[in-house]
């Protein structure tokens, strides 16, 4: 196997790992930590094929990534911040007034 | 891009739309921050409604005759760009405009900022030509509405609203931008669609296109509340602001439907290659899904505000058809596209309006089930009429408008032989009638407590009342709005 399919196929299991997290954990901040393995993974192919095929857009591109995730952050954990304060909890089970 | 193009300074009057939009709504959050006591909350909301009709004037005056890809590939600038521009701007004006009066709303003059924000970052998103410019505006859009979503400072149900919101919001753009990751990849290290296209007839990679297109039509079905990805629209809806799930459940997915349009008709036109079928034969199921899924959920509802967010499911299913229509049918992709168009501008109207008046009951009244909306043709005669001609106009009667943008959409679906999906889709219609209908009952035929008539904020009632009349002015005027919906179908498909 050369290096570009098995750095793709970790990303993949990077990828996979995020999902499973976000799908399995109950806090919203493990969530959120596993959104970012799920962003890191998207990096790890973009950074993969911008070396397997020379072109610079992919590294940039995950420049970009990077920035859009700091924002994610602000915003994530400003709402995080908010239900913790009405709830004192930031466990998803708790998020459970909606519904019908 | 693939090699840097040097950008002309004239080529930024491509996005000059944005540009003043941005500006304006900086300068006002610069005012409202130095000016003592800040911007009185009545002239924010008027400043930034006035700002944004201005702006789709500009945006009219600046339409482009001919389509140019402009800032490196970037952007896309074309007349199916201009009309989604003026829906976003229409929608974030009538948005303003119908907050202010929103008491629960307790937000500064961020909250106007917030929704002019949205609706640039909206217009980037059906701008964008390239993989970087897509999910960047797309995630910028995202951001401004979980923020939106979750405003209501010390309200439970809006900060829940927002957080899930979010989290639902993350993890499905996550996964679709893994899937451009892959596009990248796949097209040999390519940002623009075009590039992408022109790598797809590689029969090996049939597969792995078929993966990624998966992947990508995740982020797209959350954002246009598609079946499966549906889940988090009643949630949303109901514990954000009302005015602000107004907002979301119109202008968001038409830049929803918007994305999903260029995207997929530029990077991987049908016709082109196997691996477009991946897409094209997905739209006919989740066309049938989200439409039945959609009535058949909003019938069961006890509260207006649930009801609404399962119907707005339902008629993006209806968008769906005539998707399909377009994905399938070579002849009159055009047609279709200016059904989708036109059904997407008439459900921006009509659904704000629901939305506008479902609030002044929810804070006047003081909830926002059926039972509210009892005896309110004698209490707010004028806003019954408008949510009883909202109403009207969503289920399809006539002669509303929202009934000559059914049946062109279903037309465009029969012309190409999907007499099947329009059968399903007649019958949602008919069980639609129960739901909607049943506003209208408790508006009409069913008596209040009280018979002591309710205050409707001025502001909000004239909005109400103009955009209800224009509901069926519209019927009878559609031809020069038809015409632009049919030019700028013409514009997407010459690139």
């Amino acid at each position: 196997m050369d290096a570009t399919s098995f750095v793709t196929f970790l990303s993949a299991a990077l990828f996979v790992i995020g999902a499973l997290g976000v799908l399995l954990r109950r806090s919203a901040l493990l969530i959120f930590m596993s959104v970012e393995l799920m962003l890191n993974a998207a990096n790890l192919a973009f950074v993969t094929f911008a070396h397997r095929w020379g072109q610079l857009d992919g590294q940039v591109t995950v420049f970009f990534i990077m920035t859009i995730a700091a924002a994610e952050v602000a915003v994530g954990l400003a709402l995080i911040v908010t239900i913790f304060r009405t709830k004192r909890s930031t466990s998803v089970d708790e998020l459970a007034q909606l519904r019908g | 891009m693939g090699g840097f193009t040097e950008v002309n300074l004239a080529e930024f009057l491509g996005i000059l739309p944005e540009i003043l939009v941005l500006l304006w709504a900086t300068l006002l959050l610069a005012l409202d921050l130095f000016l003592p006591g800040g911007i009185p909350r009545r002239s924010m909301s008027l400043l930034s409604a006035g700002g944004l009709l201005i702006v789709a004037l500009v945006t009219v005056l600046m339409r482009p005759a001919e389509p140019q890809v402009i800032l490196g590939g970037m952007v896309r600038n074309d007349l199916f760009l201009t009309v989604f521009r003026l829906i976003f701007l229409l929608a974030a004006a009538l948005t303003c405009l119908v907050s202010v009066d929103f008491r629960p709303l307790r937000a500064g003059s961020e909250y106007y900022v917030l929704v002019m924000f949205a609706a640039v970052a909206m217009s980037l998103m059906v701008g964008a030509d390239n993989i970087l410019m897509l999910y960047l505006a797309t995630e910028s859009a995202s951001f401004t509405l979980y923020l939106l979503a979750g405003v209501q400072r010390g309200d439970r149900l809006s900060a829940e609203a927002g957080l899930k919101y979010f989290v639902f919001g993350a993890v499905t753009s996550t996964t679709m931008l893994f899937g451009l990751s892959l596009f990248f990849g796949l097209s040999g290290g390519q940002l623009s669609y075009k590039a992408i296209a022109s790598a797809l007839s590689q029969p090996e990679l049939r597969l792995p296109f078929t993966l990624a297109a998966l992947l990508v039509l995740v982020g797209f079905a959350f954002k246009t509340s598609a079946v499966p990805f549906q889940f988090w629209a009643p949630d949303v809806y109901q514990g954000a602001p009302s005015p602000v799930a107004g907002f979301i459940s119109t202008a968001s997915k038409a830049a929803g439907f918007g994305i999903l349009l260029r995207f997929f008709f530029n990077a991987m036109p049908p016709g082109v290659s196997e691996a477009s079928l991946s897409w094209v034969w997905l739209m006919q199921p989740i066309a049938i899904l989200t439409m039945t899924v959609g009535s058949l959920l909003a019938v069961v509802q006890s509260n207006v505000k649930r009801m609404l967010a399962y119907s707005s499911v339902a008629q993006a299913g209806y968008v769906f058809v005539g998707v399909t229509a377009m994905a399938l049918g070579a002849l009159n992709r055009a047609e279709a596209l200016a059904a989708v168009i036109f059904y997407l501008a008439t459900y921006m109207l009509t659904n704000i309006v629901a939305f506008a008046v479902l609030g002044v009951v929810e804070q006047r009244v003081g909830g926002s089930d059926f039972q509210h909306f009892n005896g309110l043709a004698r209490r707010a005669p004028y806003l019954a009429l408008g949510m009883a001609a909202s109403m009207l106009s969503l289920l399809g009667a006539p002669p509303m408008v929202g009934f000559a943008a059914k049946v062109i959409i279903f037309r465009e679906a029969i012309g190409v032989d999907l007499v099947p999906l329009v059968a399903i889709g007649i019958v949602n219609v008919l069980i639609s009638v129960a739901y909607y209908l049943n506003v209208v009952r408790a508006m009409y035929v069913e008596r209040a407590e009280t018979e002591s008539p309710l205050f409707v904020p001025s502001t909000l009632g004239s909005v109400v009342m103009i955009v209800a009349v224009g509901l069926v002015v519209l019927t009878f005027a559609s031809e020069p709005f038809w015409g632009l919906a049919l030019e700028a179908a013409r514009a997407f498909l010459r690139s």
